[in-house]
């Protein structure tokens, strides 16, 4: 299975997607320049975490309209997986690949922290190989992380059951406490309605290797290889 | 040509936290009145003339200078 990670101008989490996908899942791995709009004929694009274009405007506003972005678009039209993670999500919820938006942590501060997952749907090429409700310990860095909606978008996203991830603590159960930026409903990670696209706030590529503290992430990448075999 | 300016804020429904740390910095200087400080983003440009100009701008600012999911823009054309 072919990955392909986008580069952006201010991105500063590709080469830990790019490592994870090659050294830890051993699969062939592209980067794909903001500015060109072929995608190497990957089955997966990863829009990485950082800072796209500085963040000016919004995070993702000026990233969507890249070339890059406009091709992924289209893959993700024709029903080609992309994973969103950290800028990536804004990124994504920019382009309309995803609904809502991520604005402002509550506490107002940039949090860098461990936190832990609740898989809300494990039937999703993202998280097949998950059980219902397991729970993962990832980390979270960002300022602009709380996930907003409104409330005909939040109703469809629970029927649905496109949340897939919820932040909790490390028994799985929700609290005010356990929710680290005041997103919505805990909500840590949506998907599109057909599943092909996720973004999620956390790093699940930073968590892939035993080395870096968990590789409770690595689930994710190995869903989508599980998906694809 | 026309001077357009444009006034982007965070909808009524969201914590504006900038805002709301600046009122708490005001009443500190002891200006108990102000209720809310809603603080946005001001862009100035500089368009050139044409038929399609003020649905341009409307274009132009839905698309990418404000993200109507969470933000409220209005703007003014100065001939």
């Amino acid at each position: 299975m072919k990955f392909g990670v986008i580069k952006f101008p201010g991105s500063n989490c590709d080469q830990d997607a790019y490592y994870t996908v090659r050294d830890v899942l051993g699969q062939p791995v592209e980067y794909l320049w903001h500015g060109d709009s072929e995608l190497k004929g990957v089955d997966c694009v990863i829009v990485p975490g950082g800072f796209s274009y500085g963040d000016y405007l919004r995070c993702g506003a000026i990233a969507r309209f890249s070339p890059a972005m406009i091709a992924t678009q289209e893959f993700a039209a024709s029903g080609g997986l992309v994973l969103g993670i950290c800028n990536g999500f804004q990124v994504l919820c920019e382009s309309h690949l995803l609904p809502g938006a991520l604005v402002r942590n509550d506490g107002q501060k940039f949090v860098c922290k461990q936190v832990y997952l609740k898989t809300e749907n494990a039937n999703t090429p993202f998280t097949s190989t998950l059980s219902p409700g397991q729970v993962l310990q990832v980390p979270i860095a960002h300022g602009e992380g709380k996930y907003v909606c409104d409330e005909s978008v939040l109703a469809e996203l629970n029927t649905a059951n496109r949340v897939l991830f919820r932040y909790c603590d490390a028994d799985g159960d929700r609290s005010e406490s356990s929710n680290p930026n005041g997103s919505l409903d805990d909500i840590a990670g949506i998907a599109s309605a057909n599943f092909n696209v996720l973004g999620l706030m956390p790093h699940p590529e930073r968590a892939a290797d035993p080395a870096l503290g968990s590789a409770e992430g690595r689930a994710i990448f190995a869903s989508l290889l599980k998906f694809w075999q | 040509m026309a001077q357009v300016k444009v006034y982007i804020t965070l909808k009524p429904s969201l914590l504006d936290a900038q805002g709301k740390v600046v009122q708490g910095a005001l009443h500190q200087l002891g200006y108990d009145g102000v209720e809310q400080v809603r603080i946005g983003k001001y862009v100035e440009m500089t368009v050139g003339d044409g038929p399609q100009r003020d649905t341009q701008i409307a274009e132009m600012c839905e698309k990418l200078l404000a993200n109507p999911v969470i933000e409220d823009y209005r703007y003014e054309v100065l001939a």
